[in-house]
């Protein structure tokens, strides 16, 4: 076991989806075991970030580094969860195969699934509460449990680094529980977490770190001195409504201009 | 017992040995391969490359060479082209498939066309003609086939992964293109080696047919796959027993059959809802 401290480092990268830049000069550095609520508004950027650390978009500049090497040097590091699945639903597939698929890369591709993969799995399923759906093809599975099977992945992944787009975005209250524990449980464990969210009263409440993004930085650090009326207005532009009380409103539905 | 008779009559004559060798081989294959044409939406693929080796074979024929030999080169250019094709980005994957395969059908066609004899020996490259399988053909087929099988076996869970979850391939850095291409190669090679029993024309139905039987009976990958090498090996030995007995050409037997047991399968379970 390493004891290195497993930090992520994000150094001035700009990341573009065809000929429009989507992230730019973006730099950030997390340390080992911390919970970051990525927020922004819509288009600034938080799924192509996260699609940028998993190595599934490049970059056009600048580089990521995960405890002291570059991209493409951890197999099993860095478990994602997008924010909508793009996999085929009517794959010959039950639960416990897409489970066991998170521990293909532990000994190589080729390796059979051996009494050590097959009890990560079963714990993870029961992690996330799903152990009675093991037999299960995920064609029959609701949006909800859908999610779960994909937590249950990335647990079983045991990756040092997790990353969740959306993940309390349009599911049952049970997979939203299941979410903030397996959160918890993750915390006990020091595995990093960098959750994007719409929710800034979740972000607030749940996460000591937030990191604040429209195609740039606009801010990085405890949420208290991060979500301030001065960053958000920088952040969300004309989707902010302040109100006369004080408090701000926002208006979730289309880019700032 | 008159059932056994007619069992074993054709086995008296060696060609008919070889012929049912083969097919059962090819039937397997194109069944195991078929798999991923199926669940993978490849089927249109599928039949082009089966076209699109015409050119090579009709080249090997004039001279005389082997025809497999003319058809693996053929297919491997073909199954890289369409790769590199479906990368650029200008035209749809379906256009540029289209486009080439009918162009290297109609170039095959031309070429075979120039020889006299030509209807009969086109009606057996696109429709097969079982029962010129020779030794040599006999160990090319079993020799290839398993190449193709071992390397299934051997990829099996990296094809799952690429298959079922593109992101996942990438956040485990799987070498998605790279997968991509050998499964291209290992199609064209099943291809090829159905060129004897079912020919260009009908390839592309044992690649779907079997494959989409087993899809309506199994829940999972691996036994989706046996069942379909299983009914693959059955149709093509009800096929090619058809085939002997009404005097009609092999590779539609073959197919015949296949959609048949499909059709049956298909029944039945809507009769159980």
């Amino acid at each position: 076991m390493t004891h290195t401290p497993h930090r992520l480092e994000v150094e001035n990268i700009s990341v573009a989806y065809g000929d429009k830049t989507v992230l730019q000069n973006l730099s950030f550095q997390v340390p080992h075991g911390a919970r970051i609520a990525v927020v922004g508004p819509n288009g600034a950027g938080k799924s192509t970030l996260f699609k940028a650390l998993v190595g599934l978009l490049p970059l056009q500049s600048g580089q990521i580094v995960i405890h002291g090497k570059t991209l493409g040097h951890h197999k099993d590091c860095v478990a994602y969860i997008p924010q909508r699945e793009e996999v085929d639903w009517r794959f010959p597939v039950t639960v416990n195969d897409v489970v066991m698929m998170g521990r293909f890369n532990t000994r190589g591709w080729f390796a059979r699934p051996n009494r050590d993969d097959r009890e990560v799995v079963k714990r993870s399923l029961e992690e996330m509460k799903i152990s009675e759906l093991s037999y299960v093809s995920i064609s029959d599975l609701s949006g909800g449990q859908q999610q779960r099977v994909f937590l249950a992945r990335a647990i079983a992944q045991e990756p040092h680094i997790l990353l969740m787009d959306e993940p309390f975005n349009g599911v049952d209250v049970t997979t939203q529980e299941a979410t903030i524990n397996l959160l918890d449980h993750l915390r006990a464990r020091q595995v990093t977490a960098i959750i994007s969210t719409h929710d800034l009263n979740l972000a607030a409440t749940r996460f000591e770190t937030v990191l604040l993004i429209n195609k740039t930085l606009v801010a990085y650090g405890p949420a208290q001195e991060v979500l301030t009326q001065e960053n958000l207005l920088k952040a969300f532009g004309s989707s902010l409504l302040i109100m006369e009380n004080g408090s701000m409103l926002v208006d979730e539905c289309c880019e700032p201009e | 017992m008159v059932f056994l008779e007619l069992f074993l009559k054709p086995l008296n004559y060696a060609f008919m040995q070889r012929g049912i060798l083969a097919g059962t081989m090819v039937g397997i294959l194109c069944a195991v391969m078929g798999t991923y044409v199926v669940l993978r939406g490849m089927a249109f693929l599928g039949d082009a490359l089966a076209h699109a080796i015409m050119p090579g074979v009709a080249l090997a024929y004039l001279l005389g060479g082997n025809l497999l030999i003319g058809a693996l080169i053929a297919a491997a250019a073909i199954a890289l082209g369409i790769g590199y094709f479906s990368r650029q980005g200008t035209i749809k994957e379906d256009t540029a498939i289209g486009i080439l395969f009918a162009a290297a059908l109609s170039l095959g066609v031309a070429m075979i066309s120039s020889i006299r004899s030509y209807a009969v020996d086109l009606s057996h490259i696109m429709f097969g003609n079982v029962l010129g399988v020779s030794t040599a053909d006999l160990w090319l087929t079993f020799g290839l086939g398993f190449l193709v099988l071992l390397t299934v076996l051997l990829l099996y869970r990296p094809f799952m992964v690429i298959s079922f979850d593109p992101v996942l391939a990438a956040t485990l850095r799987m070498p998605a293109e790279l997968l991509r291409n050998i499964m291209l190669l290992l199609l064209a090679l099943t291809v090829v080696i159905s060129l004897q029993t079912v020919g260009v024309g009908l390839a592309a139905a044992m690649l779907v047919t079997p494959a989409a039987t087993a899809y309506l009976l199994s829940r999972r990958l691996a036994p989706m796959m046996f069942i379909s090498a299983a009914i693959g090996a059955i149709s093509s030995l009800v096929g090619l027993y058809l085939s002997y007995y009404l005097n009609i050409v092999s590779g539609s037997a073959i197919v015949l059959t296949a959609t048949a047991i499909f059709m049956l399968v298909f029944l039945v379970k809507r009769g159980k809802r």
